[in-house]
């Protein structure tokens, strides 16, 4: 009985129930606040975006700087299904669509692209960025410049957690399986990785495609969440922003990020009054943390919920030790 | 006994300077090998051809394997590790920021046989072939007394072990064909004889022809059945290492450093 | 013709400023292979300067053209000294952090101060408003001016690179850092007069653009940096030659596709440009193909 509840699995398990719960009843007492539950969304969002990216750019080591691209078409996707079908089936099928087509778009780049190294990559991918958010511009159907609103909202709390808790887990076990290990392989020395056998372009473009698919969801449940979108929304600054809270968690780091996006929301939902000083002092922040800190918080480490376990480890001993103290005094009595 | 390389006319320029020109190796199944000359003679270059690193600018390599001839020039490296030949870097490669583990691991990764799905939602498969893959990996380091450190970081190891890891990793790629870049560079005396040995085991037990590069004549001279001198990327001779120890061409190849003395 | 002329002209006038910004890339990629994303706001605030000279001080062109340089070329030496020079030996996600970092904070600082909206520069009179026309084609005095500041900035730069000491050691940074140093070349001294050369360049064009195009404003920047960037690009990378073929290339794109009636999908092609020469020659136009060492 004691057994079960230590493994991993289970540990888990708890812990994001307990997640889960306490902020629902926080949402429902109305202390997490209309205001509040946009910066839970907007963390929520974050962490897909910064996870996903940090499958590409922290463990493959491939330098993207367009995610706001893929992101921006899993929101238009899923907008113009969910403006045309405004169910539940139709956000499903908008969130899939929307995933779907962000993959496709990150497989035709990608496949041409992934070839290049590093700075250049990081420029192509930006261009890239920049052509989609200006074909948005253009279109008919993404209603231009202005944009699109009044988009139903589907995305509450428990489809905000389930989202994000699905990708950060399918992509954290792809990272522990063999075809994670070979991506992670060309991050760390891409002529080695090649000579072992691993074909790189399939994987370098593998976790393209698998950042792609994230960040289309994660667009999928911004338009949804949010109502409104316009194609301004997901230029350079937002692609920016995805990779410093990557760079800013520990490029190899998925805990990193969760805590990145987690810090960076909640430090910019109290700065939002200021707006330009906002700005200048983001700015300064990430240049001090890039001098001082520039592997981010947490390095390529991971905090795993052994923590839980080692303060439960704690927590055991000290009983133990008192249960004998008692015995001891007893048998003194 | 068969041919297992045949290497015809191989070829590289870059730019002006042709680094291997018109070299012609054959090696038999199940010898091994050694490949000598001095700095910059084109030896490395001659190992980054025959594994896809570079492309040869002209000449042929072929390995032949159970009656099957593959062309190996103008493979991708990947795929010259799939038809069996695996290698080790003069300046190491290791993959520095993983364990030791998982270093072999990633060079098994060819033999992996689930799929993505599995990955992502750890099914059945993945979960019985992680477990193999393991354990293999394992058995592969004990060969080498690096099991009990399979937790460690690579960048971690000292010298010699990494040069050890480095072979275990090329072995990892199940190869008939290993070809060991300078795998005693940086090692004491002592460690070199004990690698000497180690390189002849491994050579029963997996059953591979080895080519290796060397500079220390003392394991050269002990282990390798036959020698091909290289020099301005031109072979000058070629044949057992008595016969290479008198040679006069590659004596004054050598000028200064004393071949027979080993 | 006389249309195709006339967008020759105003392509000859874009790509000018294109190369003046492009040069100040290409220089600093080269010699610390770093995406200087700052460079575009400091062209801006070149611009800025240039305007106030102007508007609130009503110095002439000229005065206000070289003050913007000077200016520019002392904010170019503190941003590599304050900002890049600390990471010398990091990581180069961690630089180009940095620099992004430096560009919001340039970006949003002057918002701070000069707020968001745009100003018109000062109107232009007298010899400089000077328009000529030759049948239906205009050249402006503006234009020829553009050009001509562009030609000499161009001649003074390859004298000082390919004639002077400092020139010279940067030639020699920008092959191998480490060969330089050990020659006894001062590589920081190096990498900052680098970087003044490129600044001063910016603040011309910030100049020039303000004069041509009269509205300025603080995210000016971002764009034209992006597009020069590419030009820095499609010439080869830290190729001074190539950045400004490649600064007048884009910018002559750019006029052609807005003057035969693709204006929405101008810059799209501008970037469709920079994939299809990265995936065809990542090295540029005159770049040469180099291979890892293995
Ligand atoms: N990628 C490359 N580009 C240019 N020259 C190279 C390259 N690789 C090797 N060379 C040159 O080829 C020659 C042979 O080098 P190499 O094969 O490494 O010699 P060694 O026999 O010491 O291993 C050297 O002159 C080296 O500089
Ligand atoms: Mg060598």
């Amino acid at each position: 009985m004691k057994k079960i509840f230590e493994t991993q699995a289970v540990r888990k398990l708890v812990f994001l129930a307990l997640t889960f719960v306490i902020i629902q009843l926080l949402i429902s007492t109305n202390i997490i606040d209309a205001y509040l539950q946009n910066t839970l969304a907007a963390i929520c969002i974050n962490i897909i975006l910064a996870v996903s990216l940090n499958l590409i750019t922290g463990f493959t080591g491939q330098f993207s700087l367009g995610h706001a691209g893929f992101m921006s078409i899993g929101a238009y996707t899923c907008a113009i299904i969910t403006l045309r079908m405004p169910t539940m089936l139709g956000f499903f099928l908008g969130v899939f669509a929307g995933a779907v087509l962000a993959a496709l778009i990150g497989f035709v780049v990608g496949l041409p692209t992934l070839r290049l190294r590093g700075d250049y990559l990081a420029i192509a991918t930006l261009g890239m960025a920049e052509i989609i958010r200006i074909v948005f511009i253009n279109l008919k159907i993404t209603n231009g410049a202005a944009g699109l609103q009044g988009i139903p909202r589907f995305v509450n709390w428990t489809w905000l957690f389930i989202f994000t808790v699905g990708t950060v887990l399918l992509i954290s076990n792809f990272l522990k399986s063999s075809h994670g290990r070979a991506c992670i392989a060309i991050r760390e020395d891409e002529i080695a990785a090649d000579a072992m056998g691993i074909n790189t372009t399939k994987y370098k473009v593998t976790a393209f495609v698998i950042g792609a698919f994230c960040a289309g969801i994660a667009g999928a449940l911004y338009a949804s969440y949010f109502y409104f979108l316009k194609p301004n929304i997901f230029d350079f600054l937002k692609s920016v922003n995805v990779l410093v809270i990557v760079v800013l968690g520990g490029l190899g780091s998925i805990s990193g990020s969760i805590f990145a996006a987690i810090l960076l929301e909640i430090i910019s939902t109290f700065l939002q009054s200021l707006s330009e000083l906002r700005m200048v002092m983001y700015a300064l922040l990430l240049i001090i943390i890039m001098i001082f800190r520039p592997q981010g918080l947490m390095g390529s480490k991971e905090v795993t919920l052994s923590v839980f376990n080692k303060l439960g480890g704690n927590f055991r001993s000290g009983m133990s030790k008192l249960e004998q103290r008692l015995k001891s005094k007893k048998g003194r009595v | 006994m068969s041919v297992i390389l045949n290497v015809e006319k191989l070829t590289k320029s870059f730019g002006g300077l042709t680094a291997v020109s018109n070299v012609n190796i054959q090696l038999e199944q199940g010898e091994l090998v050694g490949l000598i000359g001095p700095n910059g003679a084109g030896k490395t270059t001659v190992f980054n051809l025959l594994t896809g690193v570079y492309v040869p600018s002209s000449g042929t390599i072929t390995l032949s394997r159970d009656d099957n001839k593959v062309a190996l020039q103008g493979l991708k490296p990947y795929k010259v590790c799939k038809t069996g030949v695996a290698r080790t870097f003069q300046n190491i490669r290791l993959f520095k920021d993983l364990t030791v583990l998982d270093n072999v691991r990633i060079a098994m990764h060819k033999n992996v046989k689930y799929g993505l799905l599995s990955s992502f939602l750890h099914l059945p498969s993945y979960k019985r072939e992680e477990k193999k893959l393991t354990e293999e990996s394992i058995e592969l380091l004990k060969i080498f007394n690096l099991d009990n450190k399979k937790d460690e970081y690579a960048k971690n190891l000292p010298y010699g072990e990494q040069r050890h890891l480095e072979i275990a990793r090329a072995l990892a790629t199940n190869p008939v064909l290993l070809l060991l870049d300078e795998p005693a560079a940086g090692m004491n005396p002592a460690e070199t004889a004990k690698l000497t040995e180690l390189i002849g085991w491994i050579r029963e037990k997996f059953n591979l022809t080895i080519i290796l590069i060397e500079h220390d004549m003392s394991l050269v001279m002990k282990i390798c059945e036959r020698i091909y001198v290289l020099d301005y990327g031109m072979v000058i001779a070629n044949g057992t290492p008595d016969e290479i120890k008198t040679n006069k061409r590659v004596i004054e190849a050598y000028l200064g450093e004393d071949v027979s003395n080993a | 013709m006389e249309q195709l002329l006339q967008q020759v002209i105003n392509g000859i006038s874009l790509g000018s400023i294109y190369a003046l910004i492009a040069l100040g890339y290409t220089m600093v990629y080269g010699i610390i292979k770093l995406i200087n994303f700052a460079h575009c706001d400091v062209y801006m605030i070149g611009a800025y300067i240039g305007y106030f000279c102007m508007n609130n001080f009503h110095l002439g062109f000229v005065p206000s053209l070289l003050i913007s340089m000077v200016v520019c070329t002392l904010l170019g030496i503190a941003i590599e000294k304050i900002a890049y020079k600390p990471l010398r030996n990091a990581t180069r996600i961690a630089v180009l952090i940095t620099a992004i970092g430096v560009s919001l904070f340039l970006e949003y600082g002057t918002m701070f101060f000069v707020k968001a909206t745009s100003r018109s520069y000062p109107e232009m009179t007298g010899m400089m408003a000077q328009r000529f026309n030759f049948g239906n084609v205009v050249i402006s005095m503006q234009q020829i001016l553009i050009l001509a500041i562009t030609v000499v900035l161009m001649i003074l730069l390859q004298l000082i690179v390919k004639k002077t000491r400092i020139g010279k050691a940067m030639r020699a940074v920008s092959m191998d850092r480490d060969a330089a140093e050990l020659m006894g070349i001062n590589v920081d001294t190096t990498i900052t007069f680098t970087f003044a050369l490129g600044s001063a360049l910016a603040g011309a064009a910030g100049v020039l653009v303000g004069v041509y195009y009269n509205s300025i404003n603080p995210l000016m920047g971002v764009l034209p940096g992006l597009k020069a960037f590419v030009a820095a690009v499609f010439g080869g990378i830290g190729i001074i030659p190539g950045a400004m073929i490649g600064g007048y290339f884009i910018g002559a794109v750019e006029v052609f596709v807005s003057g035969y009636g693709g204006s929405l999908y101008r810059d799209a092609v501008v970037f469709g440009i920079l994939i299809l020469i990265l995936i065809v020659k990542p090295t540029g136009l005159l770049g040469k193909n180099t291979r890892e060492k293995v």
